[in-house]
């Protein structure tokens, strides 16, 4: 495991690919390799887009890196795409969109599958910035997998989260429904060449406006909503999404300037160590309840009402934790 | 460990631009539980390469009904060994002639698959011959 941090520490691709991998799959020890690359982190900006199945994310994606490149910086991208809860299998797809940086070395893309997380994210993701990070991409860009409802697990790794919405389905009340109004930091409107682009825009700058207690309001940012150009009109949309770049990057800005990337650093962090708690604590004795049929025993004893969970818990807890 | 999945690159080098049998694999190799990275038509072999080592995959799938094959596999699987790759397994696929298959195989392909083929053997195939990496 020594040697594969080392390898990633050199730059090495595949090894930071297998590192990811290792992660992904849980493979015991994988966290000596992440002790040595921890504290080497916190140098990128990382990007979370997030929005609706087939809003465009992956396509405005991949002409943002193509915006990055041109302004010098190195870009890791996490796609992540749904994992098949029958065969816990996966289709990646988003990767077909962003195929014209295959051979630019300072474009790192690597596709994750969600493996059961339901917030939008996997579980490897945070590890997997990590690993971008060492790699010394300057931004890495999490495209998220088409969120519906609760899925803003994003908000957690990001620290400019992107939401990408489109004309003809109802977005502007869904989002607020979503919760997505309390992730945004920047909203996309996508698709101008469909009907009601226009009126999503202004409906959802009306949105935008009207809402004092979203999160970021009290600290002064003001929401800014983008009409992107249509992917249809190559050079306008090259061009809009410039402008989304710049203002992505003026986000970032705002959170130096004012003191705030600490906080969201805080927020990233304890979601991180509460996942190692969790893996750390939890997961072992978990293993072990299962391994020896105990777990069984004890939902015996729910089911014949013999007990109930909250003292089977604590039974448990005073068993394990001395 | 079992909680390895084994993880595909499934792509068509070359100009034919044809890929509803390339996506009927991909979401047969989905449903055998595998992770499938689909990329499409109209790679060439530099692409597909750097693709699989960024992807970390076990296996890269090629398929090819242009019969530019005799080129394009043996030079992907040429640019995965330069990169010190050789643990990808590469296989191809499409109408590829009889007589073309030794020289495949010597180019270090692994399998090749003609149209007649099932899905399942396919699948079956990769369960028997890939071992996700250790
Ligand atoms: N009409 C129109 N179609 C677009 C535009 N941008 C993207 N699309 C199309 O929308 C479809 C979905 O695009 P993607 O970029 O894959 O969307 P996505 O949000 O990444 O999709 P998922 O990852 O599957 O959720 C594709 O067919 C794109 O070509 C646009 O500006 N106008
Ligand atoms: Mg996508």
């Amino acid at each position: 495991m020594k040697e594969l941090s080392k390898k990633v520490l050199e730059g090495d691709i595949r090894a930071a690919s297998r590192l990811i991998r290792n992660l992904e799959d849980q493979i015991p020890n994988t966290y000596i390799a992440m002790q040595e690359i921890f504290g080497k982190t916190g140098n990128a900006h990382v990007v979370g887009i997030t929005g609706a199945p087939g809003a465009g994310k992956s396509t405005l994606t991949d002409e943002l890196i193509c915006a990055y490149r041109k302004k010098g910086d190195t870009v890791g991208v996490l796609a992540v795409d749904p994992t098949s809860p029958f065969s816990g299998g996966a289709l990646l797809g988003d990767r077909i969109r962003m195929l014209r940086h295959a051979e630019d070395t300072g474009v790192f893309i690597r596709s994750l599958a969600t493996r059961g997380a339901m917030g939008g994210i996997s579980k490897a993701v945070g590890e997997a910035i990590h690993v971008m990070d060492v790699l010394k991409k300057s931004k890495i860009i999490v495209e998220t997998v088409g969120v519906g409802q609760q899925e803003v697990d994003i908000i957690n790794h990001a620290h400019t989260v992107a939401v990408v919405l489109v004309p003809g389905m109802g977005d502007e009340i869904q989002a607020l429904k979503a919760g997505l109004m309390e992730i945004a930091d920047i909203f996309i409107i996508n698709k101008a060449d469909r009907d009601g682009a226009g009126k999503l825009y202004k409906e959802t700058l009306n949105m935008v406006n009207m809402s004092k207690d979203n999160k970021n309001g009290a600290q002064g940012w003001r929401i800014p909503v983008l009409l992107v150009e249509s992917v249809l009109e190559p050079i306008k949309f090259a061009e809009s999404v410039e402008a989304l770049r710049d203002k992505i990057d003026e986000h970032y800005q705002y959170l130096i300037d004012n003191d705030l990337l600490s906080e969201r650093m805080r927020r990233k962090t304890t979601a991180e160590l509460n996942e190692a708690l969790w893996g750390t604590i939890l997961q072992p004795i978990l293993k072990d309840l299962h391994a020896d049929g105990e777990i069984n025993r004890l939902v015996d004893k729910l089911l014949t009402k013999a007990s109930d969970p909250y003292s089977l818990a604590a039974e448990v807890a005073s068993k394990y934790m001395k | 460990m079992s909680n390895r999945k084994i993880r595909v690159l499934l792509a068509k080098p070359g100009l034919d631009g044809h890929d509803r049998g390339a996506r009927v694999i991909a979401r047969c190799f989905r449903d055998a539980g595998f992770e499938v990275i689909y990329t499409g038509c109209h790679q060439t072999p530099e692409m597909i390469a750097a693709v699989a080592l960024q992807e970390d995959v076990d296996v890269v799938g090629l398929s090819c009904l242009s019969g530019a094959h005799n080129y394009l596999f043996p030079q992907v699987a040429k640019l995965l060994q330069d990169k010190g790759a050789n643990d990808i397994t590469v296989i191809g696929g499409g109408i590829i002639p009889e007589k073309d298959m030794a020289g495949l195989y010597e180019a270090g392909i692994k399998e090749i698959f003609t149209p007649g083929a099932t899905l399942d053997s396919l699948v079956e195939w990769i369960n028997n011959n890939v071992n996700p990496k250790e």
